[in-house]
């Protein structure tokens, strides 16, 4: 009897031995999503990159890969991100900002286990990396495309929230088209939401309205873009390609391409040289990629194109002085470039923008 | 098109699911039953529209389909709250959750693909009648239909038997049910018309409003359609009303922050001044809007509570079993 418990008991230990063994063969890449993979934007990129990476890395007999969608911000995605952690994970994406305080959270309790938060800045342990994209490069090539194409002049911006990713877009945006327009004009909509098609769609309706014959947004659905070709204007995608919604309507759009970047940290996990960084990444490392230029004359797409290889390589940058606050006073002189910690707090508009941030 | 007419023409697409939503609820809680799933109901609707129209190219095919999915999906709650007599508000919530979920499932292949848009009315000559010819003659069939349904609804309530036996149960389902009424029929049939039209709210979601369809795209429109119902004490026309007016509400935000002050430089002086206020607020603020008016008149309403008493169904939520 007594005989008989030990070997159970050792028939299980093996198993389990077993089962670990396994589990140290593959690498499991766990993702945080804060919207469905279908939204056809933000998250599904980050589910591309996912892809992308255990492709990269061998295939499904290497990287395991587990994801969970629209997670909530908050107090909800710290049991998600924990439930990772305990399931195994060797390394957890979290890929919104407001999974900012969770991941740190709970990186305190599993230090074995790496934690990225993307376009955060908080990295309290030393197994919390940060990393974000440029994509205000992207924007002020859409700047520039806009004020060679617009009839009017204005142009609408569909924003979401007032943070500095966002403020730091419309900055890009405008200097990029007063860059071609000394007085072009910009209507900033605040929708106050990441995702409500309804209400994006008004938004677009209403600038429509007004006079704008250009839209680009910062939100997540591709309700502006189907406005926009109902109403026969030209607009930019957001975070995917969305040519499929818009195929006579799409100038361009930011594609957020994450894979290159999540294959390099997954290959760091399996070769035990994973580091801490903070990585903010733009259109020279590959970061931030422009959908093909579509709906515009040759001249513009080929001015499109010069900026797009000048900011690659290095020589312009959307930040460089000398640029004024809205208010006229100077905020970068001749010669200056801004910092990227200004800019990853930015709050206030540079001159031309004719709206009030809200704050 | 004139500007005033544009932002008419919005404010309608605005309203309408919001109106279809609150009119088929408000005939519900008039039954004495609080149904708390309308956003559930609503993207099952518009899943379903959004599908059918897709598949078969007809627009009118996806209204019927969304409507009937919504009514079929409020059977579902007719038989835990009404049959088994469960808590009707858990079973509400519940049916939101299961909606926003099997929604999400169902339109798993939906999402990206191109819709069919059910198109607006273009009558040959009222159509171009200026001014008001849009308004009138050239808006899409849901907004009609909002509209024939909300005097429908009205007719039927406080102008037919029907509509006040219904409300009778509603106000005492133990007194109905002594006259030999069938108190547990008329809810299921109530139950199932809140459905139809949370059906039909949600397909003028996919094929109107947005022509698309993408997970969780009522974005709390339900839960706006509910509030309205007690914002409008239970009646029709006050509904409609509330309606319009959270609709013009987020329109008019929007079009205050589209307006910059240098659009505005021809205005005289105090005008501008004004504007330049206005333009001052927080735009955080302008999007609460819609939901600050409606607290604000819940209040206004609730404080005469004998105003209040005589409106609110006085079975409204309570279970009700036969005892023979």
């Amino acid at each position: 009897m007594r005989k008989r418990t030990l070997l159970a008991l050792a028939a299980a230990t093996a198993l389990m031995s077993a089962g670990t063994a396994l589990a140290q063969d593959k690498t499991k890449a766990c993702f945080i999503y804060v919207g469905p993979i279908g939204d056809f934007g933000w998250s599904y990129q980050h589910h591309q990159g996912a892809l992308e990476m255990q492709e990269e890395l061998g295939g499904e007999d290497k990287v395991e890969i587990a994801y969970l969608e629209s997670v909530p911000e908050g107090a909800d995605a710290e049991r998600a991100i924990e439930r990772f952690a305990r399931s195994g994970c060797n390394i957890v994406f979290t890929t919104s900002f407001g999974y900012m305080d969770a991941t740190n959270k709970v990186a305190a309790k599993f230090p074995d286990v790496k934690f990225e938060h993307a376009t955060g800045f908080k990295r309290e342990h030393p197994n919390v990396a940060t990393y974000n994209s440029k994509f205000h490069e992207g924007r002020y090539v859409q700047g520039v495309i806009a004020a060679s194409l617009s009839e009017k002049g204005v142009a609408g911006y569909i924003a979401s929230f007032p943070i500095p990713e966002v403020v730091m877009g419309i900055n890009s945006f405008v200097l990029g088209a007063q860059s071609v327009d000394p007085d072009f004009k910009v209507k900033v909509v605040w929708a106050n939401t990441w995702f409500d098609p309804g209400k994006e769609a008004d938004a677009a309706k209403v600038l429509i309205d007004q006079g704008v014959d250009i839209i680009t947004q910062h939100t997540d659905s591709t309700a502006p873009m189907q406005v926009a070709h109902e109403r026969g204007i030209k607009a930019f995608g957001q975070a995917s390609d969305m040519i499929k919604f818009g195929p006579e309507t799409q100038l361009t759009s930011i594609v957020d391409d994450w894979g290159p970047y999540y294959a390099k940290r997954g290959k760091a996990v399996m070769d035990g040289t994973w580091e801490q960084v903070d990585v903010w990444g733009g259109m020279a490392d590959g970061h931030v990629v422009m959908a093909p230029y579509t709906n515009m004359p040759d001249d513009v797409k080929k001015l499109a194109e010069e900026t797009q290889d000048k900011i690659t390589s290095g020589e312009l940058n959307p930040f460089a002085g000398p640029i004024n606050k809205q208010d006229g006073s100077e905020w970068l002189k001749e010669g200056e470039v801004a910092d990227d910690g200004t800019l990853l707090g930015m709050n206030f508009y540079v001159e031309g923008v004719d709206d009030q941030l809200p704050q | 098109m004139g500007m005033a007419e544009a932002i008419l023409l919005t404010i309608a697409t605005a309203a309408t699911p919001l109106l279809l939503a609150a009119i088929g609820e408000l005939v519900v809680e008039r039954s004495g039953v609080l149904n708390l799933g309308v956003e559930g109901m609503m993207l099952m609707g518009a899943v379903v529209a959004f599908g059918m129209a897709y598949m078969t190219g007809n627009a009118w095919f996806g209204v019927l389909a969304g409507a009937i999915a919504g009514m079929l999906f409020s059977l579902f709650f007719g038989f835990l709250a009404l049959t088994l007599v469960t808590n009707q508000v858990a079973t509400g919530l519940a049916l939101t959750l299961l909606g926003i979920g099997l929604s999400g499932m169902i339109g798993e292949a939906f999402v990206g693909q191109p819709g069919v848009k059910l198109g607006a009315l273009d009558i040959p000559v009222l159509t171009d009648i200026p001014l008001v010819g849009r308004l009138l003659f050239g808006q899409d069939p849901m907004f009609y239909i909002s509209l024939l349904l909300t005097a429908g609804v009205m007719w039927f309530l406080f102008r037919t038997r029907a509509g006040l036996t219904l409300r009778s149960v509603g106000d005492s389902h133990s007194s109905a049910h002594a006259l030999g009424i069938k108190v547990i029929a008329i809810r299921y049939m109530a139950v199932m018309f809140g459905g139809f039209c949370a059906g039909l709210a949600g397909a003028q979601l996919s094929l109107v409003y947005t022509t698309q369809w993408i997970e969780n795209m009522t974005a709390g429109r339900g839960w706006i359609a509910l509030a309205l119902v007690v914002f409008a004490s239970w009646r029709p026309w006050r509904v409609l009303a509330g309606a319009y007016l959270f609709g013009a509400i987020t329109i008019a935000q929007l079009h205050i922050q589209a307006t910059n002050l240098g659009d505005l430089a021809g205005l005289p002086g105090p005008l501008y001044w004004l504007a330049g206020l206005v333009k001052a607020v927080p735009s955080q603020f302008l999007s609460s809007l819609p939901y600050l008016a409606t607290i604000v008149v819940l209040v206004l309403i609730s404080r005469n509570r004998r105003l209040t008493m005589m409106n609110t169904p006085a079975s409204l939520g309570r279970p009700f079993v036969p005892d023979r």
